[in-house]
């Protein structure tokens, strides 16, 4: 009795399977062969594909654009530490609870507002041209440096609230245990709070970082030639977008990865946090 | 108000200037005429007869009997003053009145739209019959679009400090150890990277502005810009910097050539053609808007290309 039901169900959820996956992949064909078929026919393809998709454009701006593309992948690097770091940093200052130190949470708060509430191009522009402005030497007053550290900035200010609602996140009663035992509140936040909060946030930190590594474009704005600016470059001297697209392409061949790792992380982190998994 | 009478006057001494043009010149032009009619008409009352195009450009302009012209957005001086190109200030939009004229637009008749760079560009269809804003004819830029005749051919020169070690540069190789900015997509990068061949990469911006901060902050010493541009620049925009040189065209350095952008095939591009043609041979109206509104930016000492 208990077999037979149990297998008219496994047939049933089986067909029933197989249907998703046929209708999955009709819909998927239609939608394909709609576009395939529809977008050579519409009147100025012939104008767009040579804008857009004209190979050899592509082939001749690639070797540029790659070269250009090592200065995205250096400033991403020098920056990344800097935003953790400093983000930690907040995160801490803001989950400080001694009374004495209000001023430092009052600081750090502000400090996240204003971070992320201007957008970054903006703030590029204005610490990029403005801090130089104030008289620097060279080299002490380069484009890049500076563009990093504006983009270092508002970038902490985004990971100081990942890190914050990590910190959050872990239970009010790790922290009692923590302290009856004996650990001071530094020590608790050291051994006990952060090495479960920072764990926790992997994920979204990673999402961070894909975003990063596209605004790492927005550098050019104030000088220095990276994917984006030695696109716009070929763009104007050829009066053709191919480059562009080239560009995207190089970027996704990098973010992709990432997104996809990410992905994996937060699965692996639910199935190990939340138990058996409900289809 | 105030506008529409100057706006009046301003028609009536151009339709004074192409009647005595036309009676020295004997030139019985259908344009010529139809503009005459205009401005007569113009004259005695305000809303009188408008001329709407020739021949030539009959059914190949966007909107029938207008003539929409784009600039750039803003325009810069001194192509176009106070960004107003209707004021007709500015030798691009003298330039484009002109021509208006010359296929027989009345100035009511020419409507301005602003587009930047990649909009003049772009693949789709174009909300401009033709665009102005110092596009340089390249080669490369023809497989895209389609260009006027030039209507005003420049070098390109080199702006800095008075007092930073620019000044005084006499050739190429004066200048070989400097940090050069310049404005992206212009023929004046290439100049850089081509001509001047610096140790260090450029800095590129998106407008003169950037470029400018960049000076002012130091993290470059010079930038390279067309001729007329860097006059204005040095003169008004940036304080304490001036023109160094000019670079002069020789062998293997082309000079810059302006026209005006067209969608691919366009048609209209004769009469345009025409029209500068005219206008340049004809009644030397060209040379007289160069020398109304350029002629105090040709000046620099020229530095040998090596």
């Amino acid at each position: 009795m208990t077999s037979s039901s149990s297998s008219e169900r496994r047939s049933f959820e089986r067909a029933q399977r197989r249907r998703s996956t046929l209708i999955a992949a009709a819909s998927t064909t239609a939608v394909l062969a709609a576009v395939i078929f529809l977008v050579p026919r519409m009147p100025r393809w012939d104008r767009v594909k040579k804008s857009f998709f004209d190979i050899d454009q592509a082939s001749d701006s690639f070797p540029r654009l790659v070269d250009a593309f090592w200065l995205d992948v250096k400033i991403f690097v020098w920056t990344v530490p800097a935003i953790f770091i400093v983000g930690l940093l907040i995160a801490i200052a803001r989950n400080t609870r001694t009374p004495a130190l209000f001023p430092l949470r009052a600081l750090a708060a502000t400090y996240t507002d204003i971070m992320r509430g201007i957008p970054v191009i903006l703030w590029i522009y204005l610490v990029g041209f403005g801090v130089p402005g104030l008289g620097l030497e060279r080299p002490y007053n380069s484009p890049l440096l500076w563009g990093s550290v504006a983009l270092a900035m508002t970038y902490s200010g985004y990971v100081a609230e990942v890190f914050r609602a990590g910190i959050d996140s872990v239970h009010e009663g790790q922290r009692a245990a923590a302290r009856s035992l004996g650990l001071s509140s530094t020590q608790t936040m050291r051994f006990v709070v952060l090495p479960q909060a920072i764990r926790r946030v992997v994920p979204p930190l990673l999402n961070d970082l894909v975003s990063l590594q596209k605004d790492v474009a927005l550098v050019s704005l104030i000088g220095p030639i990276e994917i984006l600016r030695q696109a716009g470059i070929d763009k104007a001297k050829f009066a053709n977008f191919t480059p562009y697209v080239v560009a995207a392409l190089i970027f996704l061949s990098v973010t992709i990865p990432l997104t996809r790792l990410t992905d994996y992380l937060l699965s692996r982190e639910r199935r190990r946090t939340s138990g058996t998994r409900v289809a | 108000m105030k506008q529409r009478s100057t706006r009046v006057r301003l028609i009536a001494l151009g339709a004074a200037a192409i009647i005595g043009l036309a009676a020295c010149g004997g030139s019985d032009d259908a344009s010529q005429d139809a503009s005459e009619d205009e401005g007569i008409e113009t004259e005695t009352s305000d809303s009188g007869f408008l001329t709407t195009g020739n021949d030539c450009t009959a059914g190949k302009t966007l909107a029938e009997g207008k003539l929409t012209i784009a600039t750039g957005n803003p325009a810069y001086e001194p192509w176009v003053v106070g960004d107003a190109p209707e004021s007709k200030e500015g030798f691009e939009a003298a330039v484009a009145y002109g021509v208006a004229a010359e296929m027989g637009f009345s100035d009511e008749n020419v409507v301005w739209v602003r587009t930047g760079f990649d909009e003049a560009i772009q693949p789709g269809a174009k909300n401009f019959d033709f665009n102005l804003q110092q596009f340089s004819i390249t080669d490369e830029r023809k497989q895209t679009v389609s260009f006027s005749d030039p209507y005003y051919t420049t070098n390109q020169a080199v702006v800095g400090f008075a007092d930073s070690p620019v000044a005084g540069a006499t050739s190429t190789a004066d200048l070989k150890g400097l940090k050069f900015g310049a404005q992206a997509g212009t023929t004046s990068l290439d100049f850089i990277t081509n001509v001047i061949k610096p140790d260090t990469e450029p800095f590129v911006y998106d407008d003169n502005a950037g470029a400018k901060a960049a000076l002012e902050a130091k993290q470059i010493d010079a930038i390279v810009l067309d001729l007329p541009t860097a006059f204005y620049v040095s003169a008004v925009e940036i304080e304490g910097s001036k023109v160094i040189g000019q670079f002069p065209a020789t062998d293997g350095v082309a000079a810059d050539q302006f026209g005006m952008v067209f969608d691919l095939g366009n048609p209209l591009v004769e009469c345009v053609n025409e029209a500068l043609s005219r206008m340049r041979d004809l009644t030397a109206e060209l040379a007289t808007f160069e020398e109304e509104w350029l002629s105090t930016y040709v000046q620099a000492p020229v530095i040998a290309v090596e």
